[in-house]
């Protein structure tokens, strides 16, 4: 499914501007320790985590992610969202937890298996 | 008598330092490594794990090192090497080191998500080849070696 509409049907708020393309996510991750991002989160697909720090642009950029959804209500600082826009990841934010979060990723992904 | 020409190797080596616990910097370094290693040639896939490697080897420099180190990382038609090395404080049992889980992080690190306990192994399963060496006191030196034969650019 193309970023633009899963981000429409699951509500997020975008952080960042277009990021030109228009790519298509193939995945989700949920989890909040980086490394096991890096070790499990394919490539085009989209995070779900609470860390908020600079840390999660570079994470999304080396393992290829497209996108990042901050959930809880989390915020990042400006240059965060800055670094995201210059390394071409999308941000998002949304007031509900991961869980909620995970599971319409899921379903709008997988609706044969929900 | 027959001329022998040679075209010059070509090749990349790219020298960074990284400073001990300059978390802010973190992942910039490994960010900006997979950028220019994309720009040599080499393909997403490739890159991405030199990208992970380069990731972990600069996270456990700012995590766990006394005074920083370095991160050198040179790619030629064949392959691309990583060497990550520190002055110390050394790795007291490398195999529980890479054990998937064990962490000496401090606390500082784990709020913002590190010390997973999988950074050495995320290096290692990222790499065709992976050596590492560490004394006490002395410090720690890893090389990865990834080969691009995986790389749909070659």
């Amino acid at each position: 499914m193309i970023l633009t509409e899963l981000v429409d049907r699951m509500g997020l708020t975008p952080l960042t501007e277009s990021i030109g393309s228009v790519p298509e996510i193939e995945a989700g991750y949920v989890g909040d320790l980086l490394s096991h991002v890096l070790a499990s989160a394919t490539p085009n697909c989209l995070w779900i985590t609470i860390q908020r720090h600079e840390n999660v642009v570079a994470v999304a950029q080396v393992a290829g992610l497209t996108g990042v959804v901050f959930a809880e209500g989390v915020r990042p600082e400006a240059k965060v969202v800055e670094r995201a826009q210059n390394a071409g990841i999308a941000l998002f934010s949304s007031p509900d937890s991961s869980f909620e979060l995970a599971g319409r990723l899921h379903r709008l992904l997988h609706p044969e298996r929900s | 008598m027959q001329k022998h020409t040679h075209a010059p190797k070509e090749s990349l080596c790219l020298n960074y330092t990284v400073r001990a616990e300059d978390v802010e910097r973190g992942g910039m370094i490994s960010s900006a490594i997979k950028t220019a290693i994309k720009k040599f040639g080499l393909a997403e896939p490739v890159a991405r794990r030199v990208g992970i490697i380069a990731f972990e080897g600069e996270m456990n420099l700012i995590v766990y090192s006394n005074d920083g180190g370095t991160i050198r990382v040179c790619a030629d038609a064949k392959q691309i090497e990583i060497t990550v090395k520190d002055t110390g404080p050394g790795i007291e049992d490398i195999d529980l080191a890479l054990t998937p889980g064990y962490s000496t992080a401090p606390s500082w690190a784990t709020d913002l998500g590190f010390g997973a306990g999988m950074g050495l192994h995320n290096m290692e399963k990222n790499a065709d080849r992976f050596e590492i060496e560490s004394r006490l006191d002395e410090g720690t030196t890893i090389k990865c070696w990834v080969d691009r034969r995986t790389d749909d650019s070659n």
